[in-house]
């Protein structure tokens, strides 16, 4: 739903920019006239909160950048420099560490936000796979900024995520040899990390300015999923939603700065704090919690299928966990978009997300501790993680085109005012 | 959908992300203790107290030291706030009584006459030196093992205090079923209960220059506040700050919910 732009240039000056470079007035009609729907919820102060976190990472990121060593004989030293030496080093790097756990947390309920009101339908289609372009790119960014403190869960976890490579046939080793630059994860694999790790995050805020503009021009999703009819149906961003994100921000921000200031390290794990070695192997190498769920499905795959080995499947698994998410679009069969008239998908949505967390377990423990045993047979974390796993692509392969043809949708108001007007009935979402 | 469920439900999430954490933590130590005093440095208000980390420098340089490096902290750090709070002048005194690494001199020399290293007094300015001169010397003279740099344990280890402290005041007789490998001590706290670091504490294994009676569970307690401050020197600064930023930020967020109440009074949403 593209508009009508309603800026008007009050003074010289305006006039004068605006008919040379309209970039006042592209502010004006992207965030301050932008016809919004009326009925968002806080679930949808996610977007703003994201923006929040990758300015976050992105400042916090570059200061440290100017003390830290990406030398593999300095870069520990040099992090236990910016805790100690550098003025509020300590706090930088708690904020950029937690940061990345928090932009996690916030782009994971946007996303889920996005599945339960149907954001990634038509016409949304592309402004969906952007965003999984924008996770992807977080996961593999992440990922290498963990590398670079060069603790032991750095140094084991580079050397167990560019194993993954060795499973493709044939090239698969010297794909693994030229990305850490080396037989092994050393010097060369955390100057490379460390280069495109500063890089990557320029690259998702490219990718964050084709999101905002998909989503500036089919504007925005709402909890009913009907599309907005016209000036009735929205309210200007600003200062409706700007003032509204702004509260939602703060609240995000006091769960942010609580772990920051009184819990910096709960969510890392003890082990970085011990330097790289490669002659000692943790004895359990777990990532970062936000990956937990990839590396379950990871390691979920036990067995040979015809000349496919296990790893390889396992590997194939994590991919597609992802690409999946590319084509939900397609793969869902419904007409309506919110799952508020939903009734038979509800239950799945919820389902899911339960799935998912417990893939999260199943990647922090030991794949072999069990779970219950009938007989003989002992029902392991493994089998777990293939039981989610396979429940995990069910969701997308088999419940969402299913669903969407046998159910029969709830009755949905005319518009999103009507809606508005007469409360959320009949259909109540949990 | 009322707020509270909202609420209730971003709470649910974020307890879910917070449980997976500890249990990546978990290590093999069989569930460490706290003092029942519990630590001074935990919670909002955490802080160190000074008696007690100066006692627990006493029992870091009398017994630690002598195996242990701790090369992350210099004597200067002693005097910054939120420390064992010494003077500088005692800062001074206590770098004094250390050695470090001088050479090469000015004649490209790095050992003096009798071959020995070339040493010089330590200053504030320098970070603590380590009683080997490095991994090989450290291995030979500890029967193979390694004894860790110090200057992050309490981080580096699920439950890092409490985990010290347990560890040791936890030396015990090995059960009969256990068969302990030569030169190995039994202790239930480390991961397989061998270590290769024998009791390092006993009774009166230092004398406190405040009266303080230097029992095992005393200088345990001592040693590990130190490790604390040690691997997290900037803890109390880092809590004060928090305090002032959550109350800042409680107040904003209720100028804010007012004023999207006050702007969205006359919407219908």
């Amino acid at each position: 739903m593209s508009h009508e732009s309603t800026y008007q240039p009050n003074s010289g000056a305006e006039r004068w920019l605006d008919a040379r470079l309209p970039v006042l007035r592209l502010m004006h009609d992207s965030f301050s006239a932008f016809p919004t729907p009326k009925n968002l919820n806080y679930w949808y102060t996610f977007g703003g909160i994201l923006t929040f976190c990758l300015i976050v990472q992105i400042v916090t990121g570059i200061t440290l950048a100017m003390h830290f060593a990406s030398d593999s004989k300095l870069a520990f030293a040099s992090v236990e420099h910016i805790m100690r030496d550098v003025n509020f080093g300590w706090l930088l790097r708690y904020i950029h560490a937690v940061g990345a756990s928090m932009f996690f947390l916030a782009v994971f309920i946007h996303m889920f936000r996005g599945i339960y009101y149907g954001s990634y339908k038509a016409p949304r289609e592309l402004l969906w796979m952007l965003g999984c372009v924008i996770l992807l790119l977080m996961i593999i960014t992440g990922f290498m900024g963990y590398v670079l403190p060069w603790g032991q869960m750095s140094f084991w976890g580079a050397t167990v995520i560019t194993n993954i490579f060795t499973a493709i046939p044939v090239i698969g080793t010297p794909i693994q040899e030229w990305l850490v630059g080396g037989f092994a994860v050393g010097n060369p694999t955390l100057t490379r990390f460390y280069a495109l790790h500063y890089l990557l995050p320029f690259v998702i805020f490219g990718v964050v300015l084709l999101h905002v503009w998909a989503l500036h021009v089919t504007g925005n999703n709402n909890p009913t999923g009907i599309e907005v009819k016209g000036p009735q149906d929205t309210v200007p961003f600003n200062p409706y939603y700007t003032v509204k994100d702004a509260f939602g921000l703060v609240l995000f921000m006091l769960v942010f700065a609580a772990f920051v200031f009184f819990a910096p390290n709960a969510l890392g794990h003890p082990d970085n704090y011990i330097p790289a070695n490669p002659m000692v192997t943790p004895e359990h190498i777990v990532p970062e919690w936000y990956l937990l769920p990839f590396y379950a499905i990871l390691r979920s795959i036990t067995f040979d299928i015809w000349f496919l080995s296990a790893k390889l499947l396992g590997v194939i698994a994590m991919v597609a966990s992802i690409v999946v998410l590319f084509i939900m679009p397609w793969l869902d069969t419904s007409k309506v978009k919110s799952l508020r008239y939903r009734p038979m998908m509800r239950p799945f949505f919820f389902l899911f997300i339960l799935v998912c967390i417990g893939l999260g377990w199943v990647g922090a423990e030991t794949p072999d501790k069990v779970l219950f045993a009938l007989g003989d047979f002992q029902y392991q974390m493994v089998h777990l993680g293939l039981t989610l796993t396979a429940a995990y692509f069910a969701y997308f392969l088999v419940i969402l085109p299913l669903v969407g043809i046998l159910e029969k949708p709830s009755p949905m108001p005319a518009s999103i005012e009507e809606s508005v007007l007469k409360g959320r009935k009949p259909a109540q979402a949990a | 959908m009322s707020l509270t469920i909202r609420t209730g439900a971003i709470i649910a999430a974020f307890t879910a992300a917070l449980s997976i954490s500890p249990a990546l933590a978990a290590g093999d130590a069989d569930h460490p203790h706290t003092p029942h005093e519990g630590w001074s440095f935990s919670g909002i208000f955490g802080h160190y107290e000074a008696e007690t980390l100066q006692r627990g420098y006493l029992v870091y340089e009398s017994v630690c030291a002598a195996c242990h490096s701790m090369q992350y902290v210099a004597f200067r750090n002693m005097a910054e706030p939120g420390g064992p709070g010494f003077t500088m002048d005692q800062v001074r005194a206590i770098a004094a009584q250390h050695q470090v690494p001088a050479g090469p001199n000015e004649f490209g020399e790095t050992v003096d006459e009798y071959g020995l290293p070339l040493t010089r007094t330590a200053t504030p300015a320098d970070y603590f030196p380590a009683p080997f001169a490095n991994e090989q010397a450290a291995r030979a003279s500890n029967g193979g093992a390694l004894p860790p740099d110090l200057s992050l344990m309490a981080k580096a280890r699920a439950n890092g205090p409490s985990y010290i402290y347990s560890l040791l005041a936890g030396y015990e007789d090995a059960p009969e079923e256990t068969e302990l490998q030569p030169g190995m001590s039994y202790n239930p706290f480390f991961p397989n209960h061998q270590l290769a670091m024998a009791a390092p504490l006993y009774e009166g294994a230092v004398e406190y220059p405040d009266g303080t009676e230097a029992t095992v569970e005393q200088m345990s307690y001592d040693v590990t506040n130190f490790l604390m401050w040690a691997a997290e020197p900037k803890l109390e600064k880092r809590k004060r700050m928090g305090f002032q930023v959550m109350a800042f930020l409680f107040l904003l967020a209720g100028l804010l919910y007012w004023s999207y109440r006050k702007v969205w009074a006359d919407i219908k949403h």
